[in-house]
């Protein structure tokens, strides 16, 4: 099995450095497990890690009903989030560093206090979270033609690539997360809206699950770490000379540009 | 010579929805060659009907006001019906469903309109300025096309599909929101199945409120004062079933319920 998972890390990694997809694992390996395919994004970031970089947070992913369906699984995925992927408010990013980048309008959490499952509720997280602020996450797969099953994304470290936050830091307390409403702008046009709800009905209620997900692998959510909730809306492609701006209710907005 | 096919037109629709029965599309056989233009007139004999018969206006609303919707009947201009008040059901009431033919529904943000507001050249700025008040609404539209299959001159001519609506009882002054940001969820028996924020209507739900007010200008007509206008849908709509309890929630502006009888 670690032979295995090795391989195949070894391939997504060199996808990253090389910006050319490689076909899905499971076309050539049906049978991976899910289980396997968070073990090959575990070898990746701990390389990674090796190398220097920093896990500055996790992000959620398979967040909507409508992307579940899709993939045919019944609950969400996770990544990591690494000191090397934050872009600034209003920032550029090169598409020559991506392969196929998409874009979707997110709540990240910021936590105060360590998370650690199993047993983690919505209540917890409300109360561990700090503040929350608008974020785009600007996501791209080292599968070709984005052709992903679930082991497919969860071994392509949740097919994360950049994010960027902005807005206000916002209290929690201060505004209804589900209800939250959403619009992401293309070059000052709308792509499509959102509310909270579009994350499994409630934004902090993906944290819980991320939480209590880590206590396999015994992995807790940290004090200080930024969580992408999951997203809002659909995700949009990305293309050279596009700005891609979100506003949230209450929170502010949020904008990167392609070059 | 055409107003003779015009008011056969109109018998056709009213007949649809009074016998609650769906027929084939006008553009089908009866007018292949209907235009928008003619489909307006065509619905304003079916509104002049219902005046007659001693119904009110309770205002016009908005349909077609997403790029989603444009894209997918070739359009670039959204379309407008009338509101009466025999469509109105109370907010956590019931909708007979024998009532309709095959109902969606949809979530919406209504304007009570403060002043009269004529077109042309109005802007979202301008409606907002002379918006009493923003309530939430659910709207159920019911085409009396067979399958919901229509052209653009089809559904005006149909009033839009228009067919029944809920309003919230809760009025709320436009300048305490960002409209375009709020956001709303569209709940089927506590499942939910559609949402979205104000942006989905043509980037601010006073924009299509204005558009209506300069397409209503090209007849000489204008935005009344007292009209409560149902600006657009912010959610895709729904079908609808007997047995079904429908929640809309929008932030600040609270909920509106029905529920699905017989």
């Amino acid at each position: 099995m670690s032979n295995k998972i090795q391989h195949f890390a070894a391939k997504l990694a060199q996808a990253e450095a090389t910006r050319v997809g490689i076909d899905p694992i499971t076309s050539t390996n049906p049978d991976i497990t899910v289980n396997e395919a968070y073990h090959i994004q575990l070898e990746n970031i701990k390389k990674k890690v090796k190398e220097g970089r920093k896990i500055v947070g996790k992000k959620i992913g398979l967040t909507s009903v409508a992307v579940q369906k899709l993939l045919g699984v019944n609950e969400p995925d996770y990544g990591h989030l690494l000191d090397t992927m934050v872009i600034e408010n209003g920032g550029n990013i090169s598409c020559e560093t991506m392969i196929q980048p998409k874009v979707e309008g997110e709540i990240a959490f910021i936590l105060k206090h360590d998370l650690k499952g199993p047993n983690v509720t919505v209540l917890d997280v409300l109360q561990a979270t700090d503040y929350v602020v608008p974020a785009l996450e600007i996501v791209d797969s080292r599968i070709q033609d984005w052709k992903i099953k679930l082991q497919d994304t969860v071994a392509d470290n949740a097919s994360s690539g950049f994010y960027v936050l902005g807005g206000k830091p916002t209290k929690i307390t201060d505004i209804n997360l589900e209800l939250m409403g959403m619009a992401l702008y293309q070059n000052g046009e709308v792509v499509n809206t959102g509310v909270g709800a579009a994350a499994l009905g409630n934004p902090a209620l993906c944290v819980a699950w991320l939480a209590n997900r880590l206590a396999d692998y015994d992995i807790p959510l940290k004090a200080g770490e930024v969580i992408l909730s999951g997203a809002l809306s659909g995700m949009v492609v990305a293309k050279p000379g596009d700005t891609f701006t979100a506003r949230f209710a209450h929170l502010g907005q949020v904008s990167v540009n392609f070059k | 010579m055409a107003v003779e096919v015009f008011k056969d037109i109109a018998d056709y629709l009213v007949a649809a929805e009074v016998e609650k029965r769906e027929v084939v599309k006008v553009t089908n056989t009866m007018k292949p060659d209907l235009t928008v233009e003619e489909a307006y007139q065509v619905q304003e004999l079916i509104v002049q009907r219902k005046v007659d018969e001693g119904h009110r206006i309770i205002g016009p609303k908005m349909g077609l006001t997403s790029k989603a919707k444009w894209d997918q009947m070739g359009v670039s201009e959204p379309i407008y019906g009338y509101v009466f008040d025999y469509m109105l059901v109370n907010d956590g009431g019931v909708l007979p469903f024998s009532d309709l033919i095959h109902p969606k529904v949809e979530a919406e943000i209504a304007f009570l309109i403060g002043e009269d507001i004529e077109g042309p050249g109005i802007t979202g700025a301008q409606v907002l300025a002379k918006t009493q008040y923003v309530l939430p609404a659910l709207e159920i539209i019911d085409s009396r096309y067979e399958n919901f299959n229509f052209t653009l001159a089809d559904v005006v001519a149909d009033n839009a599909s228009t067919s029944r609506v809920v309003f919230g009882n809760a009025l709320r002054k436009p300048s305490e929101f960002e409209l375009e940001l709020i956001g709303a969820t569209l709940s089927i028996n506590g499942q939910i199945k559609e949402l979205g924020a104000g942006a989905a209507v043509l980037g601010h739900p006073a924009n299509a409120i204005a558009v209506l007010a300069n397409m209503l200008a090209r007849k000489g007509e204008k935005i009344k004062k007292g009209d409560i206008i149902l600006s657009g849908a912010l959610t895709s709509a729904v079908m609808l079933s007997i047995g079904d309890f429908v929640s809309g929630k929008f932030d600040g502006l609270g909920e509106v319920t029905f529920s699905v009888g017989e």
